[in-house]
């Protein structure tokens, strides 16, 4: 759960069901829990997968802190990442992945990976992830592939000439 | 562990380890490449963002201290990710001064001096201009943007096979239809027909001196599928070293063999230049695309055309004008980076923090289809230096592919800051103007500067306080080992690179001839172009007979 609280805010998706805690419900749409971020970070080749066991309790102890520091409640039910607004998730992970925090670099790739959940999908194959629908994929409007899983655009120019060149350009079309 | 000997031993097989084993091995030595990456052919360059797909395989991005490299990771290196822009650097770039103060380049070295090079170059590969029915929709939007506010604008020269261009906008994961011009094209090929030998997936560690003065190269055996995991380790003695492992790469291994070696030259390691880069996002108005610019497609859309082309097409050169000072000068090319790479550090532009995830980013993923890319390549100041090296290779790797962990330090100084900053307001004042558009920077704030133009690690030059190399490309006090990459280019060259480290390159090639033959190789130089043309061979004959010091 805490993951998913951490992968929706840094693409927000819409709450699958009305209690929904790990999703904050900000956002239209599939966000990059919905687009595979937890698949994603749990396939090994990432690098990351071994080190959630520790990141885990590590947002929790950070959110924890924070939640002292700024005086809020938080519901003890809940893992205290999960128990943040999404405001409060977002400054939480400003600090986190800011110029010389110590964890910064993890704080980034998990960052990173929750995000290309939502863009490319590397957890699955594109071609495919397109054609299943693929929350994020389909949102950017990323077009089908031809019948063989490849793509290619026959139209793919203005086809006229759109401004001067410059003076100096030498015979080779390289500047002098 | 294994051993083995061969007469040069080549490190890296992207522009500077390909054109030098072409040449050595068409000269009659006996060339070994070894080679980190895997060896792919066309047929394994995938439309994929899978993991494990061409586009982990062939990459390697290492995340330093605010600054990342992305690089090549495969046999044809950097050539087989790139876009094949191949324009030549203007002629005040050879005279820039930058950080020390004087002429960076050595006197020998000028645009004329170089321009026989580049026609070897140009032939070789071969780079060609390119015309307006060339230029993608996302090129011609530049183009007209230029227009629009009193610039000019350029196709860039490219080696792309157009007739074989589907304009799929997958050629940073390899090029499926072969219209891409890489080295596995040209140089690399020629290089075997003339009894080279490759060895993919070896990664080289160090060099160390032999008693008879030769080199003792060793490597680790990578995984092919999990670059983690080293397989086995071996050693290869040679009478030459050619590094050309890349700016990112070359300086590691020489500051892991200074044990074995002895001291480096003080340029190891330091003056590195992210080639001044910078990526800004525009996200276009496609209405006022229509109105403002009168732009449609054959479809009726304005543009909407992110995802079709091929890399860059349209370059603004009006800003690489030798009389403007140093640091104000750049040019500002459109490009196409793909998404997962090429979108988190895009941020959401006039937002309110943070602008490079949450609520609002996700709007503007929602209008990918609508972005263009400004790429600026500006003058920076040389600052990057790499801190001690990792166990292995270049970086700690996170990864199973392509992620790693480096050792590379950048700080921006202010003549640096200031350029990227001039050249960040002209390009907003282009894209914005009349409303076209909304254009942020990429943020430096998540993984630092960003290039894929790294240089001048281990750079040229004619005195050894500010340079790693002779002018002759050969490694100070380190006789028979050369470095004939990009961290032999002294500094930024406000274009991209790769025409000229392989000018370079070819330039470097006689007097690596010379010094083999002094060591007892029987090898000779003058080949002609790999596909056997010789009219950029007779345009040398004359310089690389005074290059090898006949
Ligand atoms: C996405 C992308 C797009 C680009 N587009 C353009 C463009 O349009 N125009 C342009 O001019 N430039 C472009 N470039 C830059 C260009 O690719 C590089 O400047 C160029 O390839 C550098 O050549 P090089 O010989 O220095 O090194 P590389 O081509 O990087 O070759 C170095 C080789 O050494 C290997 N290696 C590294 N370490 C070791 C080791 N320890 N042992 C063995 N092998 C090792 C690497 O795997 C690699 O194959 C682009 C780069 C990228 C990443």
């Amino acid at each position: 759960m805490t993951l998913e609280a951490y992968a929706d805010t840094i693409v927000p998706g819409e709450k699958r069901h009305p209690d929904d805690h790990a999703i904050a419900g900000v956002s239209e749409g599939p966000g990059s829990v919905e687009a595979g971020a937890i698949e994603l970070l749990e396939t090994e080749a990432t690098g990351v997968t071994a080190g959630l066991d520790f990141l885990v309790p590590m947002l929790n102890a950070h959110a924890k802190a924070y939640a002292e520091e700024h005086e809020l409640a938080l519901d003890p039910s809940l893992p205290e990442f999960v128990a943040l607004s999404y405001e409060d998730r977002v400054q939480l992970i400003v600090k986190l992945t800011k110029n010389g925090h110590p964890e910064k670099d993890g704080w980034v790739s998990l960052a990173l990976f929750c995000n290309m959940a939502f863009d490319s999908a590397p957890h699955l194959s594109t071609a495919q992830a397109i054609a299943d629908g693929h929350p994020g994929l389909l949102a950017m409007g990323i077009t089908k592939p031809d019948a063989d899983g490849l793509w290619r655009f026959p139209n793919y120019s203005y086809g006229r000439q759109l401004a001067e060149l410059h003076p100096d350009t030498t015979p080779s079309g390289s500047p002098a | 562990m294994t051993s083995d000997k061969t007469e040069v031993l080549i490190v890296g097989s992207g522009f500077g380890g390909a054109i030098a084993a072409y040449h050595l091995a068409a000269g009659g030595a006996k060339v070994t490449v070894l080679e980190r990456g895997p060896w792919l052919e066309s047929k394994d360059f995938d439309h994929d963002f899978l993991l494990g797909s061409s586009y982990t395989r062939a990459f390697d991005f290492v995340v330093g201290d605010g600054m990342s490299v992305l690089g090549g990771n495969c046999v044809g290196g950097g050539s087989v990710v790139y876009f094949a822009a191949m324009p030549r650097a203007p002629r005040f770039v050879f005279e820039r001064h930058g950080s020390i103060g004087r002429r960076m380049w050595p006197a020998e070295i000028t645009r004329d001096t170089l321009d026989p090079w580049y026609d070897r170059v140009s032939e070789s590969i071969p780079v060609s201009q390119q015309d307006w029915n060339d230029v993608t929709y996302s090129g011609g939007l530049w183009a007209a943007a230029c227009h629009h506010s009193g610039r000019t604008a350029n196709p860039t020269p490219v080696a792309i096979d157009n007739a074989k261009c589907t304009n799929c906008n997958w050629m940073m994961g390899g090029c499926q239809f072969d219209a891409k011009r890489s080295l596995l094209t040209n140089y690399l090929p020629a290089a075997l027909a003339h009894g080279a030998t490759i060895r993919p997936l070896h990664e080289v560690q160090k060099i160390e001196r032999t008693d008879d003065g030769g080199y003792r190269v060793h490597y680790n055996v990578i995984d092919d599928v999990d670059y983690r995991v080293h397989t086995e380790s071996g050693s290869i003695e040679a009478k030459i070293v050619i590094l050309a492992a890349g700016a990112g790469a070359t300086p590691v291994i020489l500051q892991r063999s200074e044990e074995s070696l002895g001291k480096m030259p003080h340029g190891v390691g330091r003056y590195f230049s992210g080639n001044g880069e910078r990526l800004n996002t525009a996200i276009l108005n496609e209405d006022k695309v229509r109105e403002v610019l009168g732009l449609s497609r054959e479809d009726g859309l304005a543009y909407e055309a992110n995802q079709i082309g091929k890399g860059p097409t349209v370059a603004c050169w009006d800003r690489l004008d030798e009389n403007l000072p140093e640091y104000s000068r750049y040019s500002m090319e459109q490009l196409y980076f793909p998404p997962g790479l090429g979108t988190i550090l895009a941020q959401v532009p006039g937002g309110d923090a943070p602008t490079w995830f949450g609520k609002e980013k996700k709007e503007i993923l929602k209008r990918w289809r609508s972005w263009l890319t400004i790429f600026l390549m500006t003058e920076d100041d040389n600052e990057g230096v790499f801190g001690s090296p990792p166990p292995t290779g270049n970086a700690f790797r996170v990864s199973q592919q392509m992620l790693g962990r480096g050792a590379l330090k950048y700080d921006p100084t202010p003549n640096t800051l200031s350029g990227w900053a001039k050249a960040d307001a002209e390009v907003k004042e282009i894209m914005e103007k009349d409303g076209l558009a909304k254009i942020a920077p990429w943020t430096n704030d998540v993984v630092g500067a960003y290039t894929v133009h790294p240089l001048a690690s281990c750079r040229i030059g004619d005195d050894a306080g500010t340079s790693a190399l002779h002018p002759n490309h050969e490694l100070r006090d380190h006789p028979g080992i050369f470095v004939t990459d990009g961290s032999a280019v002294p500094g930024a060259l406000t274009v991209n690179p790769a025409m000229t480290i392989a000018a370079l390159a070819e330039r470097a090639v006689p007097g690596i001839v010379k010094a083999a033959q002094n060591r007892g190789i029987d090898v000779k130089y003058g080949a002609p172009s790999p596909d056997g043309a010789t009219s950029g061979r007779r345009g040398v004959t004359k310089l690389a007979l005074s290059l090898a010091g006949d």
